[in-house]
C-alpha cells in the first residue's frame, strides 16, 4: 500500500515570456524587400523586352499562388477552380476593351468585378465542405467557360484579341505591361501579408484545421473564410486581366483551363504552403523547370506533379518551409514566436507546429493561453 | 465482491500479473497525462483506477489498448511486452477496451455489432451465443439499430462485442456515465460471472464507492501519477478523498 | 415524344453516371478520400481496353476479364501505399496528391497516346437497338451498362450487408478507431475498399469506352458527372448515387434535346440548384459521425 506523500496541487511560477514576431528581429527585411522592388522595376531599362516578357509570366504565376496559398493554406479551402476567376478576369478586359477602355486601366476593374462576382459564387460553393466543396468549384469554372463560350460578341469558343493597345510602340508596350504585372505582384503580396497580419488572418490561423474550434466560433469564422474567397477571387481576376493585357488574345478553353489550377498548386506546394515566401520560391522552381524542359512537351508538369505529390507527402512545409525552419528568416513575419527565458527548444515549439506530421499549416498559431 | 478480494489476497508471488503496466509516462502534444505509472492485474482479479476529471484514467487505458504511443514505459501482456502493438493486434494479443461512450457503430444492429468484435476463428469460451446468454434481452433485438436502444442496453452490447474476442484483460472506460444507478448496479453485478473465465478487468470508474465494492485493488490517479494504490479495505475515506483531490499531506496526518 | 426519349436515354445513361460514381461514395464513406484522379483513372482502364486487350485476342465486350482484375490490385497496392501514406498527413494531402495525380496521369496518358479521341471498338453491337416506336429507341448497349450497373450496385449492397467483410467496412466506415479496439485493421479494410472502388471505376471507364470516345483529357469531365451524381443523390446513400445519376443523365440529354451544346451546362446547372437548395442531395445517407 502507498499514499504519495503530499501530492500538492503544481504551482511553479512561469517565467516571463517574450512574444514577438520573429526570431531574429528582421529591421533590414523592409528595406531589402524595397530595394528588390525597385531593380525590379529598373529592368525595362536594362534588359529585352524578351526577358520582361518572361517576368511577366512568373509575376502572374506569383500572383495566382499567392492567392491560392492564401484560400488553401490560411483558410483551409482547397479551390481547383480559381481558374474561374482568372477566365472572368480575361474576359472583362476584353469587354471592357471593346468599349474603348485601355487593357492597363481594365486591370484593377476586372480584379474588383471579380471580387464582386465571388460573392454569389462563394454562397453557393461554401455550403459544401472539402473536396466536395473542391469540385464544386471546378464545376463552376467549368460552367463559366460553357456560359461565356456561348457569346459571340465575345468571340465565342474560338476567342477574340483585346483591343485598346492600337498603334502603341512595341517597347514601350512591352515596358508598360512589365511594370503593370509588377505593381499588381507587389499589390497581391502586399495584401495578402495585411490580411494575414490582421485580426482576420489571426482567426483564420487558429482554426484552420480544428473543425470543433471552428464551430464554436460560428459565423465569425465563416466569414472570414468568405472574406478571403473574395480577395483569392480579385487576386486570380487580377492575374487573368494581366493574362488578357500581356497575351492580347483571349480564348475560353484557355484562359478556364484547370491547368492554371495545377500549376497554382504544385507551385505553392513545392513552394511552402502557408508562407508568403513559399509561392515566390515555388514559382521560380516552376520557371527554371518550363524553361529548361520546354522542348519535352508536358513532361515539365509530369515532373513538376510527381515532385509535389513527394513533397506534399514527405515535406509538407515545401522548399521554403524547409530553409525557413533552420534558419529561422521570415521576410514577411506573420506568425508569433514564443520565447521562454533558457529554453531554446521551448521557443522553437512556440512557434506550434499545427500538427507535426499531418497537415502543413500556418507558421504558428497564437500561443495557447494559460 | 468477496470472491474477488479473496482472489487478491492470496499471495501475490505466486501467480504473475496477466497484464502489467511499467512507468508509463505519455504526452498529448506538450502536456503530460501520464508520469511513470505502473500496475500490475492478476487474472480473475478486477483493478479500479479511480480519479477526478483529466487525471488521466482514460488515456492509461486507451494507451494499454495501444492507442497511444507512451513516451516512456511498457505494457506487458502475459509476460509479453506489447508496448509497440497497433491497436488491432493487441485484441489479438488478448486486450480488448470498452470505450468510454460505448462507441457502437450505429450502422450495424445489435447482432451485427456483436458479430463484429470476433476475432479469428473464435476461439475462448465467449461465442455470441454465450454473451446473449449472459444478456437475455439480446435476442428479442438483434435486428435493431443501436441508437434506438437505452443507455444501459448500449453499454450491454459494447460489453458483449468486446467480449467475442475472449479477451485476457478487459478494460472498461466510466462504464456508469449517463446510466441510471440501478442499471450500473446490474451491469457491475455480472462482473463476476466475467471473472470465473479467468479474465481481468481493469476499469476506470468515476463512481468511487462502486469501484471500491467491485475491485480487488483500486489506484488513484490525480494528473497523470498515482497517489494511492492498494487493496480498498486499506484505506479510509478521508485518505482516499485526500489521494482523489491532492489535498495537501497535512490532512492526511489528521 | 421526343422529349420522352430524351428522358428515357437519360435514364439509361443515369446508370453510366451511378457505376462511375459508386466507386467514389465508397472511397468517401469508408475513409473519408475524395479521389480528384478517379475520372482518369476511368480513362485509363478505356485505354488498356484498347491498346493491351486486342494483344489477347479478346473480344472488346469481354475486356473487363482482363481489365477489372488489375484494377482490383491497383486498388488495392495504391491504397495501402500512397493514399494511406496521405491520409497519414490528412485530408488536404490526400486532395492535393490525388489531384497531382490526376494532372500526372492525365498528361503521361498524353505523351504517351497523344491527345487524338479513339473508342473501344464492339463493332455492330454499338447500333444495335430496341425501335419502341418511331421515336424512341433503346440501345442494346445503353441497356446494357444500365442492367450492369444496377447490378453492380445490387453487388454492392449485397457484400456491404451480408458478408463479414461488408460488415467490417462498415464498421470502420462509422467509426474508425472504434474498429480498432475490435480488432480490425483498418488499413486493410481500407485496401479491399478501394480495391473494389477501383474495380467498380474500371468497369465504368469501359462501358464509357464503349459509349462513347475518349481522349487523355476526358478524365476531368468523368469525375464531374461522377461527383454530380453522388452530390445530387445525397452523400452517403449507395442508392441514392443510382437516383442521383439518373436525375444527372435526364438533366443532360433533356438540354441536350433543346440545345446540343447545353447539354453539359443542363448538367451543371442542376448540380449546383441542389447545392444552392439542398446541399445534402436527395437522400440523406448514414449519419456522419
Amino acid at each position: 500500500m502507498s499514499l504519495a506523500p503530499g501530492t500538492t496541487l503544481a504551482e511553479s511560477p512561469t517565467p516571463p515570456v517574450r512574444v514577438t514576431r520573429s526570431r531574429r528581429p528582421l529591421r533590414w527585411s523592409i528595406p531589402l524587400v524595397a530595394a528588390v522592388v525597385i531593380v525590379l522595376a529598373a529592368l525595362p531599362y536594362v534588359v529585352y523586352s524578351g526577358t520582361t516578357d518572361v517576368l511577366v509570366n512568373f509575376f502572374i504565376l506569383v500572383t495566382m499562388a499567392s492567392m491560392w496559398n492564401l484560400l488553401a493554406g490560411y483558410a483551409g479551402l482547397v479551390s481547383v477552380g480559381q481558374q474561374a476567376f482568372i477566365g472572368l478576369g480575361a474576359y472583362i478586359v476584353l469587354l471592357l476593351g471593346l468599349h474603348a477602355v485601355n487593357p492597363f486601366a481594365a486591370v484593377p476593374l476586372a480584379a474588383i468585378g471579380c471580387g464582386v462576382l465571388a460573392l454569389p459564387i462563394s454562397l453557393l460553393v461554401m455550403r459544401l465542405r472539402g473536396g466536395y466543396f473542391a469540385i464544386a468549384t471546378w464545376v463552376v469554372a467549368d460552367s463559366c467557360e460553357q456560359l461565356v463560350a456561348r457569346s459571340q460578341t465575345l468571340g465565342g469558343g474560338t476567342g477574340a484579341g483585346v483591343a485598346g493597345f492600337a498603334g502603341a510602340n512595341p517597347t514601350l508596350l512591352s515596358a508598360n505591361t512589365y511594370w503593370v504585372a509588377l505593381a499588381v505582384t507587389v499589390v497581391a503580396l502586399l495584401a495578402v501579408y495585411l490580411v494575414l497580419r490582421s485580426r482576420l488572418g489571426l482567426v483564420l490561423t487558429a482554426v484552420r484545421d480544428n473543425e470543433t474550434g471552428a464551430r464554436s466560433l460560428g459565423t465569425r469564422v465563416t466569414r472570414a473564410k468568405r472574406a478571403v474567397y473574395l480577395v483569392a477571387g480579385a487576386g486570380c481576376g487580377a492575374a487573368g486581366a494581366l493574362l488578357a493585357a500581356s497575351q492580347r488574345f483571349v480564348q475560353p478553353g484557355s484562359v478556364f483551363s484547370v491547368q492554371w489550377s495545377a500549376e497554382m498548386i504544385f507551385v505553392t506546394v513545392i513552394g511552402g504552403i502557408g508562407t508568403i515566401e513559399g509561392p515566390i520560391v515555388g514559382a521560380a522552381v516552376f520557371f527554371i523547370l518550363q524553361q529548361t524542359l520546354s522542348q519535352y512537351g508536358a513532361w515539365y508538369l509530369i515532373i513538376l506533379g510527381v515532385v509535389a505529390i513527394a513533397v506534399a507527402i514527405w515535406t509538407p512545409r515545401g522548399l521554403w518551409g524547409f530553409v525557413s525552419r533552420r534558419v529561422h528568416i521570415r521576410l514577411f513575419p506573420v506568425g508569433y514566436w514564443v520565447r521562454a527565458p533558457g529554453a531554446g527548444a521551448a521557443a522553437r515549439h512556440g512557434e506550434a507546429e499545427a500538427g507535426t506530421g499531418s497537415d502543413p499549416g500556418a507558421p504558428s498559431a497564437p500561443p495557447p493561453d494559460g | 465482491m468477496t470472491e474477488a478480494s479473496g482472489q487478491g489476497t492470496r499471495s501475490a508471488d505466486a501467480e504473475p500479473p496477466v497484464l502489467e503496466v511499467r512507468d508509463l509516462t505519455v504526452f498529448h502534444g506538450q502536456l503530460r497525462a501520464l508520469s511513470a505509472v505502473s500496475l500490475r492485474v492478476r487474472a480473475g482479479a478486477v483493478h479500479a483506477i479511480i480519479g477526478a476529471n483529466g487525471a488521466g484514467k482514460s488515456t492509461l487505458l486507451r494507451t494499454i489498448a495501444g492507442l497511444h504511443r507512451p513516451a516512456q514505459g511498457a505494457v506487458v501482456l502475459g509476460g509479453v511486452d506489447v508496448t509497440h502493438r497497433l491497436p488491432h493486434d493487441r485484441v489479438a494479443d488478448g486486450v480488448v477496451l470498452v470505450p468510454e461512450g460505448r462507441r457502437l457503430f450505429p450502422s450495424l444492429t445489435v447482432e451485427e455489432n456483436i458479430l463484429v468484435g470476433r476475432r479469428g476463428s473464435g476461439e475462448g469460451s465467449w461465442t455470441p451465443e454465450r454473451v446473449y446468454d449472459l444478456f437475455p434481452w439480446m435476442r428479442e433485438r438483434l435486428d435493431q439499430r443501436t441508437a434506438q436502444l437505452s443507455g444501459g442496453e448500449q453499454q450491454a452490447v459494447a460489453i458483449g462485442r468486446a467480449l467475442a474476442g475472449n479477451p485476457r484483460v478487459l478494460l472498461l472506460d466510466e462504464l456508469s456515465l449517463g446510466l441510471a444507478p440501478l442499471v450500473v448496479r446490474q451491469i457491475y453485478g455480472l462482473i463476476p460471472e466475467l471473472l470465473e473465465s479467468g479474465m481481468a478487468v481493469l476499469l476506470v470508474e468515476q463512481d468511487v464507492s462502486q469501484a471500491v465494492r467491485t475491485a480487488s485493488t483500486i489506484q488513484c490517479l490525480l494528473e497523470g501519477r498515482t497517489t494511492l494504490e492498494g487493496r480498498p479495505e486499506e484505506f479510509t475515506p478521508e485518505q482516499i478523498e485526500a489521494a482523489y483531490f491532492g489535498l495537501a499531506s497535512s490532512r492526511a496526518a489528521e | 415524344m421526343t422529349w420522352v426519349n430524351a428522358v428515357v436515354q437519360g435514364v439509361l445513361l443515369g446508370g453510366l453516371f451511378a457505376l462511375f460514381a459508386c466507386g467514389l461514395s465508397l472511397l468517401f464513406g469508408t475513409m473519408r478520400v475524395i479521389n480528384l484522379a478517379h475520372g482518369d483513372l476511368a480513362v485509363v482502364a478505356a485505354f488498356l481496353a484498347v491498346e493491351i486487350v486486342p494483344v489477347t485476342h479478346l473480344p472488346a465486350l469481354l475486356s473487363f476479364v482482363i481489365v477489372v482484375p488489375i484494377f482490383l490490385a491497383l486498388g488495392y497496392v495504391g491504397q495501402r501505399t500512397l493514399i494511406q501514406t496521405s491520409l497519414d498527413r490528412g485530408a488536404f494531402t490526400v486532395l492535393l496528391v490525388t489531384f497531382g495525380l490526376s494532372v500526372v496521369i492525365e498528361n503521361m496518358l498524353l505523351e504517351v497516346f497523344s491527345a487524338n479521341s479513339r473508342s473501344i471498338n464492339i463493332g455492330s453491337l454499338v447500333s444495335k437497338s430496341i425501335h419502341v416506336n418511331a421515336q424512341i429507341s433503346i440501345a442494346y448497349l445503353s441497356l446494357g451498362i444500365f442492367v450492369v450497373a444496377v447490378v453492380v450496385l445490387l453487388g454492392l449492397q449485397y457484400f456491404l450487408s451480408r458478408s463479414s467483410m461488408g460488415r467490417m467496412i462498415r464498421a470502420v466506415a462509422d467509426d474508425q478507431e472504434a474498429s480498432q479496439l475490435v480488432g480490425i485493421d483498418h488499413r486493410h479494410v481500407f485496401g479491399i475498399a478501394a480495391a473494389i472502388a477501383f474495380a467498380t471505376v474500371a468497369l465504368a471507364g469501359l462501358a464509357f469506352g464503349m459509349y462513347s470516345s475518349f481522349a487523355p483529357t476526358a478524365g476531368q469531365e468523368r469525375l464531374i458527372y461522377a461527383f454530380e451524381a453522388v452530390v445530387i443523390g445525397g452523400l452517403g446513400s449507395l442508392w441514392g448515387t443510382l437516383v442521383g445519376g439518373i436525375i444527372l443523365g435526364v438533366a443532360q440529354t433533356v438540354g441536350g434535346q433543346i440545345d446540343p451544346s447545353l447539354q453539359i451546362l443542363a448538367g451543371n446547372l442542376v448540380f449546383l440548384a441542389v447545392i444552392a437548395f439542398r446541399p445534402e442531395g436527395i437522400f440523406k445517407g448514414r449519419v456522419e459521425a
